[in-house]
C-alpha cells in the first residue's frame, strides 16, 4: 500500500487531467507555485534538498509518520529545530536515532527512551541505508513551511465560470435558433400560398376542387387493414407490456445511498488496488466478500485525510467531504486518531447490498474469478470509474446464459479440464469448448 | 431364488381382501383436499358475514396489493466483520474435530461450521475408536439451537447471576462439608481423564465426596461381570469385523447395546467375499435391528434366553445345564453351538440379558472360543454407571444423609423408576445443583440451575476405549450464558485456569507422553501410547454380585418367568430421551415399525389376538391401535400397540426415552414414559397386561409411498445359490417381449428413448448395498440436516407427506415357512387330525409369526430415462450430463405429475410453508433453529416438488475445488451426505466413468441390479443384491 501512499501528490496530477479545462490553468498556476516554492527553499536551505527529501519521506518514513499530525510516530514538520531548541539535541542524535533507534534505546539514551515510552513501546524500524545526504534531504522537507492555506485559496477563488459555461449555451442556441428558422420558413411559405391563393381569385383562376374521400376515411372504411392495424396495435402493445414487465425485479444501474460514501474511483480507479485486495473471499469462496474494516485501516490506519485537491473535487463534484467520510469508518471500526488507539467500541456499517441474486440461484465468484479469469469488470462493469457504486449488469437468467453460451472455458494448464476437454472437444469438433457446451446451461448448476 | 418370495410392508398386505392396500396401490395422493369438507358445510357458508362481493373485493385488493409489492425489491443490508477472523471466509465452511460425549452417545465427529455456526455432523474418519456419527449423533447439532435451552444460571425458577451462583453456592458447599454431610456428584458416564482428576481435586477439597456416576439406560451387569473377571470397569470390545460366526442372545449389537458402534465392523464381513461372508445367528424377544439383519433370528422369551446362554455355555465350553427349552430353540441353540466351535477364533457371543451371570457367561465362551473380535485388553469406557451407588444415593437421600447434591448430565427425576424417591430425597438435601441444558424435570425440582452448554459449545476430553482418547473442542462462542460442570468444579475448587487449560495441562501431564496437544486437538483423536497396567479399581465387595464359579448353571436356574415378558429397549431414533426436543429424531421413522413421533407396546399377532389388542389401517392408510395397560409391580403405564411381526409370543417391548414432560415444546411430547417400568434396572420385567379401549392415531409410514404393487424390488439369495449357480438364475435381468420374443430390458431395441452419451465427464453413480446397510438410518439425518428438508409434525406424517428425501424401507419376507409348509400339505390325508387339512391348515405358520427383514434405502433413482421429466409442463425438471435428475424449484408450479409418474415414489411435494410457519414449530420456525440450515441449498417453498438431488451442492463443490486447484479428481472425494454419513459401507458414491472408482466396479458387479429394471428407467442408483448365508452348519 505504499504506492496508495506515494502517489497523494501524483494524485493531484491525476485528479487534474480529470478536470474540466477551465480548472487547467488555476492548476499550473497552482503547479508553478509550488515548484516556485520549492526552487526558493531549496535555495535557502543549503544543506538538503526537500524535494527530494519529500520522495525520500513518503518511501521510507510516511507509513508511520506526518509532518503535521501525530500517527504511529510524532510529527514530523520542524523536528529538528524543536529537537535542538526543545531538548538541546542536534542533528547528529537525529542520524543516529533513524539509523538505529532500537540500538539507542538500548544504550539507555533518556530522550531515546522518553520517545520510545510515549509511543507505546514500539521502537522505529532502522534505516541503516539512509546516507547523511538523504537525512538532509528528509530533514530539509520536514523543515519547509506549511503551505495548506495557500492551496485552499487557490481552490476556493471562483474559477471563472461564467466564461467557461458559455460552450455548454451555444450548443442550445444554434438549436434554438434552428427551431426559430424553420419556423419562419413554414410561416413564410404559408404566407406564400396564401398570396398566391389571394392572386388566384382576383385573376379568377379555377382552383381544381379536391372530390377524393379523405385518406383517413377511407382508412377506416377499409376493413382488412383495421384489422391488421388492431393486430398490429395489440402485438406492440402486448410486447412493451411484457417488456415493462419482465424488467420488474430487474435492478439495473440500482444505486443506493450507503452508510459511508466509498468511491471506488478514487481507490479501484485512481490508486489502481486490485479488486481482490479488498474482496478477497472472490478467490476462493462464494461471496466476493464486503471487506470487514481492518482490510479498510490496513491503508487508513495511516491516510486519515484525502489529497487537498481531492477534498475540493469531492465537494464540488459529487458534494461529499471525504474526510468526513473516512472520519465515519474510523468511528464504526473504533479508532481514536487523536491517540492513534482502537477504542474497542465498534459499530458494524449496515452497508446496502446492491448486487441481489435471488436465493433460489447459486452463484459462485471463485468459480469465474480464480478458475474461469473472467475480469470482475466483465459483470461489475467500469467500477474504477464509479463514484458511487451501482448495479451495471441486469443480472437476469438470460444474461448469465448468454455468456455462457459465448465465453469459452479456460482450460489452459488446467489438470482437471485435461481429459474432458479433449474428448468434448472431439465430440463437438471444435478448437475452443464453451461453458455451455461444458454443461454450464443445465438447471442443476445454478438452481438446487 | 427372489420371485418365489412375497415382500410385504404390514401386516395389512398380507390381507388379501384389504381395500385399503389396493387403494394406495392405485392412488399416490390419498389424501383429497377436502372441498367437500368446507363447501359441504352449508350453516357455516350461510351464517358468514363475507358475502360473494366481499369475496372478490378482497381477492382483488390483495392481488393488486401483491403485485404493487412485488416491483420494488426490498432493501437487503450486508453487514461485514468489524475484524474478520483469518480463519474465517463466508461461504467456505470449516471442520473441526470434536467428540461428544452426551452419557449416552459417545462419538468422534466431524463439526461443519459456516460462517461460525455449526451446521452439520460427520463422520471423523481418522477415528480408530467404536462409534461413528449415528442417527441421533448427526441430529445432535440441533440442540445446539434448541429455543428451549436454559439460557442463564437460575435459582429457585429466577434468573440470577453467575457471581451470585458462585458465592451462594460455594458458601452452601462449605457449610455442608462443616456439617459433616456428604457431597454427592451425580453425573453421566463422563470417561474423561480431566474430570475425573478434577472430580478428585474437589473432593480434596470438601472431603466427603462420593461421585456417582448414573447411565439411564444401565449397563451395570456387564460392567460388573467384567470387573469381576478382569478388575476393570469397562466394557469388552468386539470387533465384529473378525468374526465370521455371530450369536446374539439378546443383544441389540447394531443399535446401543453396550455403548453402541459395532454396526461398521459388522458390516464388513456381511458383504460377500469369494464366496465367504459372517453368519449370524440372533436369540431375541423384540424384533431389533440386529435380529432383522441376522441370517437366522430365534424369536424366544427373555427366560429362554437365559437358557440358550447356558445350553450355550455348555455345549461350547463344557459342563452341563438343565433347560426345558422347546424343540425347534434346542435344535437352534446346538447348531450355532457347532457352527460357533467350527468358527473357532471367528466365532463370537455377544449378550444383552441385563445378569452378571449372563455377561460372565458371555465372555467365558468367548475365552472359550479365543474369539478374536472378542477384546477385553482395550475395554469400552463409555459406561460407567453403577446400579447400586445409585440405589444407595436415592434411600441415603430420603434418610436425609445427603447434604448437596451436583448434577451433571442426568436427568433422573425422569430417568429413575423411583423418581418420586428421589424427589423426596432432593427436598432433604440442604443445595440441589442441576447443570443442564434443559429447564427438565430434574432441573425443576432442584434449587440451583447452572445452565450448560451444548457439547459444541464445550471443552472437553473422554477416554473412548482404553488408550483411545477424544478431544471436544467448541465450534462457536456460547450462544447462552452457559457454564459446564467442569468449570464450575474449577470455580468450587478456587482453580483459576480455565478447562482448556486444565484439559491441556492433564493430557501433557498424563496422556500424550509428548505428542503434540494441537495435532490431537486437530484430530480430535489420540491413540495413547502410554497404555498403563490395570490397577484394579477398588471396589467395595456388596457393590459387586461375585459371579459364581458356574455361572451358566445358575443363569439357567434364574430363568423363571410368569405372565408376559416385557423387554425395555431403545429407539435408534431417541436412545434414552435426552434429545426428545430434537424434531428430526422425533420424526425419523423407526428402521423395525416404521412409525415416527411415538413408542408403543409391540405385541406378537398370537397375543395381540389374545389379549384383544387391535391394529387398523384407515382409508388413507395411516395406522390405529387401542391401548394397553402394562403394570409391573403395581406401576402401570398406558400405551397404544403395535402388533410386531417377529416379536416372540409371550413378549412386549416397549422403548424407553419417551414421555418427556419439562423442556421441550408441546408438539415433541410424544410417547409414554417407560422408565417407571425399568424397576432395579432391569430392561426384562414380568408384565400383565389389559386391553384399554380408545384409539390411538400412529405416524407410521410404512403403507406409504408403496411401490404400486410392483415385484422384484428387493432381490435377495442365499450364500449357496450365489456360490453355486449363474448370476441369471439368483439376478437376473428382467426380460419384456419385442417381436413376441424375449429381450432383456437392458438392450438398446426395446428403449423408447435414445441414449445420451455420458461418457465423458462425470457420471455419477450410488451403489446402495443390502447385505451391509443395517438400517440404522443415519443417512435420513444426515439428508435432512444437508438438504434443508423440513419436519412436518405427527399429524402430517400420517396424512403420507412426510418429506424425507431418502426413506428406508423395511420390508418382510416368510421364505423359511413355505417348504415346511409344502412338505406338511402334500402329506396332509383326512379332514382331522394331526395331518388333518382342517386343523392342518390353522396350524402352518403364520408369515407374520418371524419373517425375514430386509433394509432398502430409497431415494431418487436419478433415472437417465426419468418418467418424472417427460411430464413436467414447465419443464421444472431436467437431466444434467453428470447423471443427476435436476430439480428447479423456482421453475415447479406444483402439478405434482412428476409424483405421480415417479415409480419409485421418492418424490415431495411441500403441501405447506414450513418455515416460519406457527402451525409447524418446529426448528425452521424461529432464528435460532433456523441458523442450522445449509445455505448453499435453497429453503424450499409451499406448492413446489421436491427431491433427493444427489447432494448436488456437495458434487459441484468437489469439481469446483478441483478446478481451482487445477487437478483430477480422486475417487472417494466424491460423497453425498448419505453416502458420507454410512459407516458401514453399504452406500457408495462416485464417478462411474472414473474405470477406477469403487463404484464402477460394483457396477459391474454380479449382484448389481437397478430398481424395477423391468420399467427401462435406467437408475444412476443401483442395489446390489442380498445374500444370506443360510448355510446351517
Amino acid at each position: 500500500m505504499k504506492k496508495s501512499y506515494q502517489s497523494l501528490e501524483v494524485n493531484i496530477t491525476n485528479n487534474m487531467k480529470q478536470v474540466i479545462h477551465r480548472r487547467l490553468s488555476n492548476s499550473i498556476l497552482q503547479l508553478s507555485l509550488i515548484v516556485l516554492l520549492a526552487f526558493t527553499t531549496s535555495i535557502s536551505a543549503q544543506e538538503g534538498d526537500p524535494a527530494k527529501g519529500k520522495a525520500l519521506f513518503n518511501a521510507n518514513c510516511a507509513a508511520c509518520h506526518q509532518l503535521d499530525k501525530k500517527m504511529t510516530g510524532p510529527a514530523l514538520r520542524n523536528v529538528e529545530t524543536r529537537l535542538s531548541e526543545e531538548e538541546g539535541l542536534d542533528r547528529e542524535w537525529l542520524y543516529a536515532w533513524i539509523r538505529n533507534s532500537p540500538g539507542m534505546i538500548k544504550s539507555g539514551d533518556a530522550y531515546a527512551n522518553k520517545i520510545y515510552n510515549e509511543y507505546g513501546g514500539a521502537a522505529m524500524t532502522a534505516f541503516p541505508q539512509l546516507s547523511d545526504d538523504d537525512l538532509n534531504n528528509i530533514l530539509a522537507y520536514t523543515a519547509e513551511e506549511k503551505k495548506a492555506p495557500a492551496a485552499t485559496a487557490v481552490a476556493t477563488t471562483p474559477a471563472g465560470g461564467d466564461s467557461g459555461n458559455s460552450g455548454g449555451i451555444s450548443n442550445e442556441l444554434i438549436l434554438g435558433a434552428l427551431a426559430i428558422l424553420f419556423i419562419l420558413l413554414a410561416l413564410g411559405l404559408y404566407l406564400v400560398n396564401k398570396t398566391l391563393r389571394r392572386f388566384a381569385q382576383v385573376q379568377d383562376v379555377e382552383l381544381p376542387e379536391s372530390t377524393r374521400t379523405p385518406l383517413w376515411k377511407a382508412f377506416v372504411q377499409n376493413q382488412f387493414l383495421m384489422i391488421v392495424v388492431a393486430i398490429f396495435f395489440l402485438l406492440s402493445s402486448a410486447y412493451f407490456v411484457y417488456g415493462y414487465l419482465s424488467q420488474i425485479g430487474v435492478d439495473q444501474g440500482y444505486e443506493p445511498v450507503q452508510p459511508i460514501h466509498y468511491s471506488h474511483r478514487i481507490h479501484a480507479g485512481d490508486n489502481g488496488i486490485d479488486c481482490k485486495y479488498c474482496h478477497s473471499s472472490a478467490r476462493v469462496s462464494k461471496h466476493s466478500g464486503i471487506p470487514s474494516l481492518n482490510v479498510c485501516m490496513n491503508c487508513h490506519k495511516s491516510i486519515y485525510q484525502v489529497a487537498e485537491e481531492t477534498q475540493q473535487e469531492g465537494l464540488r463534484e459529487y458534494g461529499v467531504d471525504y474526510n468526513a467520510e473516512i472520519k465515519k469508518l474510523y468511528e464504526a471500526v473504533g479508532w481514536d486518531d487523536e491517540n492513534q488507539k482502537y477504542t474497542g467500541e465498534t459499530k458494524p456499517v449496515k452497508w446496502i447490498r446492491i448486487h441481489n441474486l435471488p436465493d433460489f440461484a447459486y452463484f459462485n465468484h471463485s468459480q469465474h474469478v480464480t478458475v474461469a479469469g473472467v475480469e470482475c469488470q466483465t459483470c461489475h462493469g467500469p467500477v474504477e470509474e464509479m463514484e458511487v457504486m451501482y448495479q451495471h449488469s441486469p443480472l437476469t437468467m438470460g444474461w448469465c446464459i448468454n455468456c455462457h453460451r459465448e465465453t469459452n472455458v479456460a482450460v489452459k494448464d488446467n489438470a482437471y479440464y485435461e481429459k474432458i476437454h479433449e474428448e468434448l472437444s472431439k465430440k463437438y469438433g471444435v478448437e475452443n469448448l464453451t461453458a455451455a457446451q461444458m454443461g454450464g446451461l443445465e438447471c442443476g448448476k445454478c438452481h438446487y | 431364488m427372489s420371485s418365489n418370495k412375497k415382500y410385504w410392508k404390514s401386516v395389512e398386505e398380507l390381507n388379501e381382501n384389504s381395500s385399503i392396500v389396493e387403494t394406495l396401490k392405485q392412488n399416490e395422493f390419498v389424501e383429497e383436499i377436502p372441498t367437500d369438507e368446507f363447501l359441504g358445510d352449508k350453516e357455516t357458508l350461510e351464517s358468514t358475514s363475507t358475502s360473494r362481493r366481499d369475496f372478490l373485493k378482497y381477492v382483488g385488493f390483495t392481488t393488486a396489493a401483491a403485485s404493487l409489492a412485488a416491483c420494488e425489491g426490498p432493501v437487503k443490508k450486508s453487514i461485514p466483520y468489524v475484524v474478520q477472523p483469518t480463519e474465517i471466509i463466508p461461504g467456505v465452511a470449516n471442520y473441526y474435530a470434536t467428540t461428544i460425549a452426551n452419557g449416552f452417545d459417545f462419538a468422534s465427529v466431524l463439526v461443519k461450521t459456516r460462517e461460525g455456526r455449526p451446521i452439520k455432523i460427520e463422520n471423523n474418519n481418522m477415528a480408530a475408536t467404536n462409534g461413528s456419527a449415528n442417527a441421533r449423533v448427526q441430529a445432535s447439532v440441533l440442540g445446539l439451537y434448541d429455543s428451549l435451552r436454559v439460557q442463564g444460571p437460575k435459582k429457585d425458577g429466577e434468573d440470577i447471576s453467575w457471581s451470585d451462583f458462585d458465592s451462594e453456592t460455594t458458601k452452601a458447599l462449605i457449610d455442608v462439608a462443616a456439617a459433616n454431610k456428604s457431597i454427592v456428584l451425580l453425573t453421566q458416564t463422563f470417561a474423561s481423564p480431566s474430570t475425573n482428576k478434577l472430580v478428585a481435586e474437589f473432593s480434596e477439597k470438601y472431603g466427603n465426596v462420593s461421585h456417582v456416576q448414573y447411565d439411564a439406560v444401565s449397563e451395570s451387569a456387564a460392567l460388573d461381570a467384567f470387573q469381576a473377571k478382569y478388575g476393570e470397569r469397562g466394557l469388552a470390545n468386539y470387533d465384529f469385523s473378525k468374526a465370521m460366526t455371530i450369536v446374539s442372545v439378546g443383544a441389540d449389537f447394531l443399535s446401543d447395546w453396550q455403548g453402541g458402534g459395532f454396526d461398521s465392523g459388522y458390516s464388513k464381513n456381511r458383504i460377500p467375499d469369494h464366496g465367504k461372508m459372517s453368519r449370524h445367528i440372533q436369540f431375541e424377544s423384540n424384533m431389533s435391528l440386529s435380529g432383522a439383519n441376522a441370517d437366522k433370528r430365534v424369536p424366544l422369551t427373555p427366560s429362554q434366553q437365559k437358557q440358550v446362554l447356558a445350553k450355550l455355555y455348555s455345549l461350547v465350553v463344557g459342563g452341563s445345564v438343565s433347560t426345558d427349552l422347546p424343540d425347534n430353540i434346542n435344535d437352534a441353540v446346538a447348531k450355532a453351538a457347532s457352527q460357533l466351535k467350527k468358527a473357532g477364533s471367528k466365532g463370537v457371543v455377544v449378550t444383552g440379558i441385563q445378569d452378571v451371570n449372563a455377561q460372565t457367561v458371555a465372555l467365558e465362551i468367548n475365552e472359550a472360543l479365543g474369539s478374536k473380535a472378542f477384546d477385553p485388553k482395550t475395554p469400552i469406557k463409555t459406561r460407567q454407571g453403577n446400579d447400586k451407588a445409585v440405589m444407595q444415593l436415592v434411600a441415603d437421600m430420603k434418610a436425609g444423609k445427603v447434604g448437596a447434591v451436583i448434577m451433571s448430565g442426568v436427568n433422573p427425576v425422569y430417568t429413575l423408576p423411583n423418581s418420586a424417591d428421589f424427589v423426596e430425597g432432593l427436598k432433604k438435601t440442604d443445595l440441589s445443583i442441576a447443570f443442564s441444558l434443559k429447564e427438565d424435570e430434574t432441573a425443576s425440582e432442584c434449587q440451583y440451575v447452572a445452565a450448560a452448554p451444548h457439547y459444541l459449545e464445550s471443552w472437553g476430553d473422554v477416554e473412548l476405549k482404553k488408550g483411545h482418547y477424544g478431544l471436544t473442542q467448541p465450534t462457536i462462542r456460547p450462544l447462552f450464558n452457559t457454564r459446564q460442570f467442569q468449570e464450575g468444579l474449577l470455580k468450587w475448587t478456587e482453580n483459576e485456569s480455565s478447562y482448556h487449560d486444565y484439559i491441556k495441562e492433564t493430557w501433557g501431564t498424563d496422556i500424550l507422553g509428548g505428542s503434540s496437544f494441537n495435532k490431537a486437538l486437530h484430530d480430535g483423536v489420540y491413540v495413547g501410547t502410554l497404555i498403563e497396567e490395570v490397577e484394579a479399581e477398588e471396589v467395595s465387595e456388596e457393590n459387586l454380585e461375585a459371579p459364581s464359579g458356574n455361572a451358566a448353571r445358575a443363569l439357567a436356574a434364574s430363568a423363571k418367568s410368569e405372565g408376559l415378558e416385557l423387554t425395555l429397549y431403545t429407539k435408534v431414533g431417541m436412545g434414552d430421551g435426552q434429545q426428545a426436543n430434537n424434531p428430526w429424531l422425533q420424526e425419523f421413522p423407526d428402521p423395525i415399525t416404521r412409525t415416527a413421533w411415538d413408542n408403543y407396546l409391540t405385541v406378537s399377532k398370537a397375543d395381540a389376538e389374545e389379549l384383544g389388542l387391535t391394529n387398523t389401517n384407515v382409508a388413507n392408510g395411516a395406522l390405529n391401535s387401542n391401548y394397553a395397560k402394562v403394570t409391573v409391580n403395581g406401576s402401570s403405564v398406558t400405551v397404544p400397540v403395535i402388533i410386531q411381526p417377529g416379536q416372540a409370543k409371550g413378549t412386549v417391548g416397549l422403548a424407553l426415552g419417551y414421555g418427556k414432560k419439562l423442556g421441550l415444546k408441546e408438539e415433541m411430547q410424544t410417547g409414554v414414559n417407560a422408565y417407571p417400568l425399568y424397576q432395579n434396572f432391569n430392561s426384562v420385567q414380568n408384565v400383565s397386561v389389559e386391553a384399554v379401549s380408545g384409539e390411538h392415531e400412529f405416524a407410521c409410514v410404512q403403507l406409504h409411498n408403496t411401490l404400486m404393487g410392483r415385484g422384484d424390488i428387493v432381490k435377495e439369495t442365499t450364500l449357496e445359490i450365489f456360490n453355486t449357480k449363474d448370476k441369471e438364475h439368483w439376478n437376473p435381468v428382467p426380460v419384456v417381449s419385442l417381436n413376441h420374443e424375449e429381450t432383456p430390458v437392458t438392450s438398446p431395441e426395446v428403449d423408447l428413448w435414445d441414449e445420451f452419451d455420458r461418457s465423458i465427464g462425470h457420471h455419477f453413480n450410488l451403489s446402495i448395498d443390502l447385505n451391509a446397510c443395517t438400517g440404522c438410518g443415519a443417512c435420513v439425518i444426515a439428508c435432512h440436516s444437508e438438504n434443508n428438508v423440513p419436519v412436518v409434525g405427527k399429524t402430517e406424517v400420517r396424512r403420507s407427506r412426510d418429506m424425507h428425501w431418502l426413506r428406508i424401507d423395511r420390508y418382510y419376507s416368510s421364505d423359511d415357512t413355505f417348504e415346511g409348509d409344502n412338505d406338511k400339505k402334500d402329506e396332509m390325508s383326512g379332514l382331522w387330525g394331526d395331518n388333518g387339512s382342517l386343523g392342518g391348515f390353522g396350524e402352518m405358520e403364520d408369515p407374520a409369526a418371524n419373517p425375514q427383514v430386509s433394509f432398502q434405502p430409497v431415494m431418487c433413482q436419478h433415472c437417465n430415462h426419468a418418467p418424472c421429466e417427460t411430464v413436467c409442463p414447465v419443464a421444472a425438471t431436467s437431466h444434467g450430463r453428470q447423471g443427476q435428475n435436476h430439480m428447479a424449484y423456482n421453475r415447479c408450479v406444483g402439478t405434482r405429475y412428476c409424483a405421480n409418474n415417479c415409480p419409485y415414489k421418492v418424490r415431495r411435494f411441500n403441501w405447506f410453508l414450513y418455515n416460519g410457519n406457527d402451525e409447524f414449530d418446529y426448528y425452521m420456525n424461529d432464528d435460532l433453529g433456523r441458523m442450522v440450515l445449509n445455505p448453499d441449498v435453497v429453503v424450499r417453498s409451499r406448492g413446489v416438488m421436491e427431491k433427493c438431488s444427489m447432494c448436488i451442492q456437495k458434487t459441484q463443490k468437489t469439481i469446483l475445488d478441483a478446478k481451482r486447484d487445477g487437478r483430477q479428481i480422486k475417487d472417494g472425494e466424491f460423497q453425498t451426505a448419505c453416502s458420507a454419513a454410512c459407516s458401514s459401507g453399504a452406500m457408495i458414491f462416485g464417478d462411474i466413468n472414473d474405470k477406477e472408482s469403487k463404484v464402477a466396479k460394483l457396477k459391474e458387479d454380479n449382484r448389481m441390479y437397478h430398481l424395477l429394471e423391468s420399467v427401462g428407467t435406467k437408475p444412476n442408483v443401483m442395489y446390489q443384491t442380498k445374500v444370506r448365508n443360510t448355510t446351517e452348519a
